[in-house]
């Protein structure tokens, strides 16, 4: 009996689905994800008023875009492959799929932050007073890399404050409680904490522009093998970045439903692009992609992975995740590139647009 | 069927069994997504967890030059006996109270059977902003979620204990104070301990709860973190040694139990 229930096991274990990654053969069906914040808004609206379903039937293919409330899951979820591309920052697009091995194109620079981010303190505002303090922040996000830099410039390192992970969700409960003297947090939080007495913004993101990039990346074997979506997301981007910046009142229209949909009204969502810089213009997008200032970027947001041990337990170097840019060079393990910066699509979407 | 004896040998072989299967399926799901990309991380091999884990436990962090897995382990620890104990505390004293004395029990019984059905993740965001981010709102909230059950608990043991028992301990002249000490406490003693192990797997789920939300360390704590990015070589050992912690705490409350009262196991004492 014991025998028989040993088979069964082994045979049913065998027979198990098999789960493999991303298949990376020519197909129709792609799905993407996004989630909430002021540079990727635009992604609901494409979905919203069918710009994205144009676009995708214009290349023969079909897009679905989905909306994921959880910033780090939407992540997760795209690399583990359940989702074909999804919206991400470039320090995260690097620790997250790259460092687990799956090869990342990123086919649009949406944005970078110019303010949204900030180090906020409680009743004292110069950055320097922040020594000794314990800090909120989500701990491993773009806010502790801005802080990193932050106290770069007043030669203060991370051992002479606190880190305190602080879930972003209770953020602006947190500083309202007694013992919270300091947070790092990004928009709309940063707007609303500000808002509050004694707050004084002693850094942000516009000192260390171009850093914290918004980007739409997507998995590399599936544009290699299917650049109709890399052309579909790149056409239905800049359509809406045309509408976003017209002054018509059909793009007013969509940012008023962009700002419905991240909870706040027109003014709100002005005050937040205000300090987000948006490539509206294609070429704007290329031409920071070719940039120099790009790989040095890079080398800092993978010099500050690596001093934290977000490469993964197992990188015993800064270059083990290696990165490509669009000139060709490289940075990290050359025979390791897992993370593309591919200005193409965007450039097509440039020469397209009259 | 039912009058099948089953030999220690084989109870150990099918208690294993389980185990084994879903060892199996994982092993072959990994191999699997590893073949495919060798650096996946959703699904590490046992030598990447393995190595993940030494290196937790005896190398020290490139920040903070702490050993992260004894620091995260007697954070939480630390957290997680406060405030059981303090629940435990409170299901003695107010459970024997609200069990034995009349006048108490009109008093507080309905306010603790109201208490007992909120849920106490609820109460969390009021915790903190009430309490601040501290150690204080971890602890209390595990209290606040484990107490009102045991105090119910043990108020309902105390009523059960036979009316022959207090009426003898009354003619041989007993008064309120020593019957409490002498009758109820050894009686509930063995229930008390029950009640700890049972309240256990709530409180860490509500430790874990309160780590998630704002921590400098802790077990629940570090696997939210590296949840940010995706390291789930970190995250499976880490629930692994959570269990562990979890099937020794248990053990020894059972053995705690058997020692102090031997009367309430009679099956064991075989």
């Amino acid at each position: 009996m014991l025998r028989k229930l040993a088979a069964i096991i082994l045979a049913a274990s065998l027979s198990l689905p098999m789960i493999s990654a991303a298949d990376a053969a020519p197909k129709k069906d792609f799905k993407i994800c996004w989630s909430i914040y002021v540079g990727w808004m635009p992604w609901g609206y494409l979905s919203d008023s069918g710009i994205m379903k144009k676009w995708a039937e214009k290349n023969g293919i079909n897009v679905e875009i989905t909306r994921i409330n959880d910033y780090v899951e939407s992540i997760n979820q795209y690399t583990a492959g359940g989702f074909d591309g999804c919206s991400m920052t470039n320090m995260d697009a690097l620790s997250i799929p790259a460092g687990g091995g799956v090869d990342t194109t990123a086919v649009i620079i949406g944005d970078f932050s110019n303010g949204n981010d900030a180090v906020i303190l409680k009743d004292k505002a110069a950055l320097a007073d922040i020594a000794g303090q314990k800090v909120n922040l989500v701990e491993l996000s773009v806010s502790h890399y801005l802080l990193a830099r932050a106290l770069d410039t007043v030669k203060l390192a991370e051992k002479d404050i606190t880190v305190v992970n602080t879930s972003d969700a209770d953020m602006v409960a947190a500083y309202g409680t007694s013992d919270v003297t300091s947070v790092v947090t990004w928009n709309p939080l940063v707007s609303e904490i500000v808002a509050m007495p004694g707050a004084h913004k002693v850094f942000d993101s516009s000192q260390i522009p171009g850093e914290i990039i918004d980007m739409m990346v997507v998995n590399t074997e599936t544009l290699k093998d299917n650049p109709a979506l890399g052309k579909a997301l790149a056409g239905a981007w800049y359509e809406a970045m045309d509408l976003m910046s017209s002054d018509t009142p059909e793009g007013k229209a969509a940012k008023e439903e962009m700002a419905k949909a991240s909870g706040t009204d027109l003014a709100g969502f002005d005050a937040q692009l205000a300090s987000t810089a948006m490539f509206f213009d294609p070429a704007k997008a290329v031409e920071f992609t070719n940039g120099t200032e790009l790989p040095k970027t890079m080398d800092l947001v993978r010099n500050f992975l690596f001093s934290h041990g977000i490469l993964g337990t197992n990188a015993t170097s800064v270059d083990v995740v290696g990165m490509s840019f669009p000139d060709g060079s490289t940075l990290g393990d050359a025979k390791n590139v897992k993370l593309r910066f591919d200005p193409a699509f965007m450039a097509e979407a440039a020469t397209a647009t009259p | 069927m039912i009058n099948a004896k089953v030999s220690r040998g084989s109870a150990l072989f099918l208690g294993g069994l389980p185990f084994l299967f879903v060892a199996i399926v994982y092993l072959i799901a990994s191999a699997q997504r590893l073949a495919v990309n060798p650096s996946d991380k959703l699904l590490p091999s046992p030598a990447q967890m393995w190595s993940a884990f030494l290196d937790l436990a005896t190398v020290p962090d490139r920040r903070s030059g702490d050993l992260i897995l004894w620091v995260d382990t007697y954070a939480s620890l630390l957290r997680l006996f406060a405030g059981v104990g303090v629940a435990t505390f409170a299901a003695l004293s107010l459970g024997i109270a609200i069990g034995f004395i009349p006048r108490v029990r009109a008093f507080l019984l309905p306010f603790v059977t109201v208490v007992c059905v909120i849920p106490p993740l609820a109460l969390l965001p009021i915790l903190f902003i009430a309490l601040g981010l501290g150690e204080t709102a971890k602890i209390t909230l595990i209290a606040v979620g484990v107490a009102p059950v045991m105090v119910r608990d043990i108020a309902n043991r105390v009523m059960e204990l036979p009316s022959e028992l207090v009426a003898k301990a009354q003619t041989l002249g007993g008064n309120s104070w020593t019957m409490v000490l002498r009758l109820v406490l050894p009686q509930v003693m063995p229930r008390l301990i029950t009640c700890v192990r049972l309240a256990l797997g709530p409180a860490w789920l509500f430790l874990i709860a309160a780590e998630a939300i704002a921590s400098t360390e802790g077990l629940g704590y570090r696997i939210f973190l590296v949840r940010r990015y995706l390291s789930m070589d970190v995250i499976l050992p880490y629930v692994a040694w959570i269990t562990l912690l979890a099937v020794i705490t248990d053990w020894l409350l059972v053995r705690l139990s058997q020692a102090m009262s031997p009367w309430a196991h009679p099956l064991e004492a075989r």
